[in-house]
C-alpha cells in the first residue's frame, strides 16, 4: 500500500519533470526539472532493490553531469534569464525527426507489452547488491568494465590536452 | 539482517516506527544547530579576548533563541528581478539534501534512522543536492555576487570531493564495508582500535598507521572546503563577495541556508567520528558503554569536530583561488592517492 503510493509519486515525479525539461521554453527551468527527474528515477530504483544504482544515479547525474550541463547553460546563455528559442528549424527535418520519433515511440510500446517482466529476486533474500555488483564485475563483465575505464582515461587526458593548446 | 532500529523493536515495522525515525534527528538538528551557533559566538569571542553576547540569559546562553525570532520575525524580500520560483526554492533543496545525510548516521548501536548498506557511498552522493541548490540560488538572485559566488562554491566542492571521495574509498577497503554501522561495531574496543589509529588488528597495523592519520587529516581539510567554512570560505567571502550565494536572502529562508550549512558541518563531523574515531564506541573498551553511553560518545566526537571546525575558522586567513585549487589538486588529491594504494596492499598481504 505504501509502496504503491510511493512508486506513484515517483512516477509522477520523474514524468512530470521530464516533461517540463521537453517543453519549457526556458533553458534554466528544464535543466532544473531533470534535478526531479534523475530524482524520481533514482527512487524508483530504490523500490527496485537497487540501492547501489539508486546511490550511483544521484552521485553521476546529479552531482557530476547535471552541475556540469548547469554551468554549461551558465556560462553559455545569456543569465539574466531571457529564453532560449530553438532556431528556425526546416519543414523537411521535422516532417522526417516526426516520423522517427513515432517509430521510436511505437517499438517501445511493443517492446514495453511484448516483454515478460518478472521480478528478478525476492527483495528478502538479497541484502546488498554492491558485493554481487563487485564480483560480476571483477569477473563475469571484466572487459567492460575495463575498456569503459580506459574510455574514461582517455577523456581526461584528451580534456587536459584541449585545455593546455593555448 | 539485524535490526538496526530501536523504534521497529519497540513500536513494530509501521509508518509510525518510520516517522519517529525522522522526526528525531530534525529535533536533533535544531537543538544541535543552536548549540552550535551559541559555540560560534562564545568560541569566537573568547578567540578575540571578548566576552561574546552576555545579555540575553545568563552568559548570553539565550542568544540563539533570540537570533531565530529574529529571523522569523523579519521581512521575507524577493530581489524584483530575482526568478521567483527558483529563488524560494533553492532554501528548501539546500536543506533536504543535508538533512537527506541524517539518514545513515548512527547515533548509536541500536538507532540508525534508515539502515542502508551503503551508507558512506549514500552520503557522499547526497551531498551533491547542496550544489545544485547553491548553484540555483545564486543564479536564481539575479546579482552579480551571488552568481560568483555560487560558480566558486559549486568549483570548489566538486573539486574537493575528490581526496574526500578517496578517503572514504580507503576507509572501505580498510573496513571491509561501507555500512556505517558495521564500520563503527569493527573498530570496539579500546581507542587503539579505531581506524585513527589503524583498525583492530595485530601490530602489524603500525604500517598503515601513518597513513590512516594522514587521511583523517586530508578528510578534515576537504570537508572544511566542502562546507565553504574558514580557511576556505571564498564562495561568501564578505570583503569581495558580500556574502556569496545567500546575499539576497533574508528571514527564514536565509535561516535555511543557515540551518543547512551547520547540519554539513555536523554530517562531516559524524563521518569522521563514525570512520577513524570509532563512533559510539567508548574509547575505554567495554567500560562506559551502552545504548545512553553509545549516544554520548557518539555526539561528543561529533561535537568534538564541530569545536575544531569553529576553531579553526576563528584563527585562520582565507586562502585565495589559486591556492585552493593548488591545495586541493596538487597536495590532497596525489597525498590521499597514495594512501590509498599503501592500504590496498596492507590488505592484500594481511
Amino acid at each position: 500500500m505504501i509502496t504503491e503510493i510511493v512508486f506513484w509519486f515517483f512516477a509522477i515525479l520523474t514524468i512530470g519533470s521530464a516533461c517540463v525539461v521537453v517543453f519549457s521554453r526556458n533553458m534554466i527551468y528544464a535543466v532544473f526539472s531533470l534535478l526531479f527527474t534523475f530524482f524520481g528515477v533514482a527512487g524508483i530504483y530504490v523500490l527496485l532493490n537497487a540501492d547501489f544504482l539508486a546511490v550511483t544515479q544521484i552521485m553521476i547525474y546529479i552531482g557530476g553531469i547535471l552541475v556540469l550541463l548547469i554551468f554549461g547553460i551558465m556560462i553559455t546563455s545569456n543569465i539574466t534569464g531571457v529564453d532560449i528559442k530553438s532556431g528556425q528549424t526546416g519543414k523537411i527535418q521535422i516532417f522526417f525527426a516526426g516520423i522517427f520519433s513515432l517509430i521510436v515511440i511505437v517499438g517501445l510500446i511493443f517492446i514495453a507489452l511484448t516483454t515478460k517482466w518478472y521480478s528478478a529476486v525476492p527483495s528478502a533474500e538479497v541484502y546488498s547488491t554492491i558485493e554481487l555488483i563487485g564480483k560480476s564485475l571483477l569477473t563475469n563483465y571484466l572487459l567492460a568494465f575495463e575498456s569503459a575505464s580506459v574510455l574514461l582515461l582517455i577523456a581526461i587526458i584528451g580534456a587536459a590536452l584541449i585545455a593546455r593548446r593555448k | 539482517m539485524e535490526v538496526f532500529n530501536i523504534f521497529d523493536k519497540l513500536l513494530g515495522e509501521n509508518i509510525l516506527s518510520a516517522l519517529v525515525s525522522v522526526i528525531l534527528p530534525l529535533i536533533f538538528l535544531i537543538i544541535y544547530a543552536l548549540i552550535a551557533i551559541l559555540g560560534e559566538l562564545k568560541i569566537s569571542a573568547w578567540i578575540q579576548e571578548r566576552l561574546g553576547p552576555m545579555r540575553t540569559g545568563p552568559y548570553g546562553i539565550l542568544q540563539p533563541l533570540a537570533e531565530v525570532v529574529k529571523l522569523i520575525q523579519k521581512e521575507d524580500i524577493v530581489p524584483a528581478g530575482a526568478n521567483k520560483l527558483l529563488f524560494n526554492l533553492a532554501p528548501y533543496i539546500i536543506f533536504a539534501g543535508s538533512f537527506a545525510g541524517f539518514a545513515v548516521i548512527p547515533f548509536t548501536a541500536a538507532f540508525v534512522p534508515a539502515e542502508i548498506n551503503i551508507g558512506l557511498f549514500y552520503v557522499f552522493a547526497v551531498g551533491a543536492f547542496a550544489v545544485i541548490g547553491i548553484v540555483m540560488g545564486g543564479w536564481a538572485s539575479n546579482n552579480k555576487y551571488s552568481l560568483l559566488g555560487a560558480m566558486r562554491s559549486a568549483s570548489q566542492m566538486i573539486s574537493y570531493e575528490i581526496p574526500g571521495a578517496l578517503v572514504i574509498l580507503s576507509a572501505a577497503v580498510l573496513a571491509n564495508s561501507l555500512d556505517m554501522q558495521k564500520i563503527t561495531a569493527l573498530q570496539s574496543g579500546p581507542f587503539w582500535n579505531w581506524f585513527l589509529f589503524g583498525g583492530p588488528g595485530d601490530w602489524s597495523k603500525i604500517w598503515i598507521l601513518p597513513f590512516t592519520v594522514l587521511l583523517s587529516l586530508i578528510y578534515m581539510v576537504s570537508s572544511l572546503a566542502e562546507t565553504n567554512r574558514t580557511p576556505f570560505d571564498i564562495p561568501e567571502g564578505e570583503s569581495e563577495l558580500v556574502a556569496g550565494y545567500h546575499t539576497e536572502y533574508s528571514g527564514m529562508k536565509f535561516a535555511m541556508f543557515f540551518f543547512a550549512e551547520y547540519s554539513n558541518m555536523f554530517i562531516i563531523a559524524s563521518i569522521l567520528a563514525v570512520v577513524f574515531l570509532g563512533g559510539w564506541n567508548s574509547p575505554f573498551g567495554s567500560f562506559m558503554s551502552g545504548f545512553w553511553w553509545g549516544i554520548f560518545w557518539f555526539i561528543i566526537k561529533a561535537m568534538f569536530i564541530v569545536f575544531i571546525q569553529i576553531w579553526l575558522r576563528w584563527t585562520l586567513p582565507r586562502v585565495r583561488v589559486d591556492q585552493l585549487m593548488y591545495l586541493g589538486w596538487k597536495v590532497l588529491l596525489p597525498f590521499s592517492l597514495v594512501c590509498f594504494i599503501f592500504i590496498s596492499l596492507y590488505r592484500i598481504v594481511y
